[in-house]
């Protein structure tokens, strides 16, 4: 059993590890269906992996920014409303990556797996690549954590104060594709965005500094992951709904405190 | 004579088809309180996003001393509920500096005992000091204040232009006010600009006072309001409105009614 179970378990826990601090920056920025539509284009660039036969991860990482590069281009325009935008491109992308998967005809592709995870088929190669990629997320979010908060509260405050806002947007962009990428084999594609807004959400109730936010929300995480795989392993139900659903509980638990401010 | 601090020359500006700024020059000099005044909608705040380089002008220049440090202190400030954020916090994302600098500085502007208060529970007033704090901080060779007396009470305008003034003589720092009011400040102040989408007059208050352009723009009710605050003062009012000093009446100074839209 435990052969089985450690690597999805740090797997697990490796993504939920980032998601909170990254989480904290989707809801304080009101990102969340910005990386929804992030997850789903992580689809199409898997899809083109298969297809061109190029690493899974960098195609993931590649769609994923080119079509937020893209989405912040679009705002730009006034004519169609932000929200009714990323709804657009987020389906667009998604059934492309569907239609792009169904044509490989080489290859069976278990397109459920990309959609919502399959986190007891990682491997230990895999177990390393994503705490790699945890390690540098957190390290990055480290380094730049002053202009990233800076820039969330005020774009304008930031800009006068000497930080680089452009390139600080484009560097939290770049953390969210590679958490996703991340998470593409774990919880897959239609949950990442849960598992980005919940833990942080149900941490806003705990926290008075944002560090504090950031901190239980990769704590919410990373109990959310071992109750999901546990309940997963004992009732026989797919693993990441089943961390989606233990996320939730945790949230509707945070409801149960007076908010502190 | 000493180096400017910003130039803007023949400056013109046009958003979203409006022209908000022509041919608009001014020069900010170290050790001078620059007052921006003009009825609302007339670019104030414009001139001085060009001024911070916030935004570039359509045509023209706007020049900044190399290595110019500038501490802004924005109209309107609201931070996101999802954010929890101390007012501590929030001082240490202008200057990651020890806490005794952000407590001084909080001292400074009359609301140390605001620090470990959430951001999002000051009053419009209490937030006004806290941004004052802010741009205090990073030691500014520039000030750029927006409407810096919005929510303040006569009496606490009074102390603010007067921990303004005090900033200025120990700093030796340069001030730009932008002011669509036109109590306390103009007596204030050593260069006073009219702003209409263009430069209609300048210079010292007491000239400006005088041109027909300033007074077509504000009627005679401006210079009512000038020549009864260009009397001295034998007290002080601290930033938190007590009185110090002699018993001094100020409902004995009528405040004549004005508009300008």
């Amino acid at each position: 059993m435990i052969e089985l179970l450690a690597p999805a378990l740090l797997a697990g826990l490796a993504v939920a590890l980032v998601a909170g601090p990254m989480g904290a920056f989707v809801v304080w920025r009101r990102m969340a269906f910005f990386g929804d539509t992030m997850a789903n284009s992580a689809l199409l660039g898997a899809a083109l992996a298969l297809a061109l036969q190029i690493n899974l991860y960098l195609a993931v990482i590649a769609a994923c920014l080119v079509v937020a590069v893209a989405l912040v281009g679009l705002q730009r325009q006034r004519q169609i409303a932000d929200d009714t935008l990323l709804g657009i491109v987020a389906h667009i992308t998604l059934a492309l990556g569907i239609i792009a998967l169904s044509l490989q005809d080489s290859v069976q592709v278990d397109l459920f797996a990309y959609l919502f995870g399959d986190l007891l088929a990682v491997s230990w190669r895999d177990v390393l690549i994503l705490w790699a990629g945890a390690a540098t997320i957190l390290a990055l979010l480290a380094w730049r954590w002053r202009s990233l908060l800076s820039i969330t509260v005020n774009e304008d405050l930031a800009r006068v104060e000497g930080v680089a806002v452009p390139a600080t947007r484009l560097l939290l962009m770049l953390l969210l594709a590679l958490l996703i990428t991340g998470a593409i084999r774990t919880v897959g594609v239609l949950l990442i965005t849960s598992l980005l807004v919940m833990p942080a959400a149900g941490a806003r109730r705990l926290a008075r500094t944002p560090e504090q936010m950031a901190c239980f929300a990769s704590l919410i995480g990373l109990v959310a992951v071992t109750l999901g795989l546990t309940l997963s392993w004992h009732a026989d139900t797919p693993v990441g709904p089943s961390i989606v659903v233990a996320a939730a509980v945790l949230f509707g638990l945070t409801l149960l405190r007076k908010p502190s401010s | 004579m000493t180096q400017p601090l910003v130039t803007v020359e023949d400056a013109a500006l046009t958003l979203g088809g409006q022209t908000v700024l022509e041919n608009v020059s001014l020069t900010l000099a170290p050790g001078r309180i620059t007052t921006l005044i003009g009825p609302n909608g007339a670019g104030k705040s414009t001139l001085a996003r060009l001024v911070l380089g916030l935004a570039r002008p359509d045509r023209g220049r706007v020049t900044r001393r190399p290595g110019l440090t500038l501490g802004y202190m924005p109209q309107h400030l609201r931070v996101d509920e999802s954010l929890p954020l101390t007012v501590d916090r929030f001082l240490w994302l202008a200057a990651p500096g020890r806490t005794r600098a952000r407590r001084d500085a909080l001292q400074r502007t009359g609301v140390a005992h605001l620090r470990r208060r959430a951001v999002r529970q000051l009053s419009g007033g209490e937030m006004q000091r806290v941004l004052l704090a802010r741009a205090l901080l990073r030691k500014p060779d520039l000030l750029v204040l927006d409407e810096p007396a919005q929510g303040v009470d006569v009496a606490g305008q009074d102390a603010l232009y007067g921990l303004l003034g005090q900033v200025r003589d120990e700093t030796g720092c340069g001030i730009l006010l932008i002011s669509h009011d036109l109590h306390l400040v103009m007596a204030r102040t050593d260069q006073v600009v009219c702003l209409h989408h263009h430069v209609c007059c300048s210079g010292t208050p007491e000239a400006v006072s005088r041109d027909p352009a300033y007074q077509r723009l504000f009627g005679t009710a401006g210079m009512t309001n000038l020549a009864l605050y260009t009397h001295h003062h034998d007290h002080d009012h601290d930033l938190s409105g007590d009185v110090h000093g002699n018993e001094h009446d100020h409902g004995a100074h009528h405040h004549g009614g004005h508009s300008h839209d």
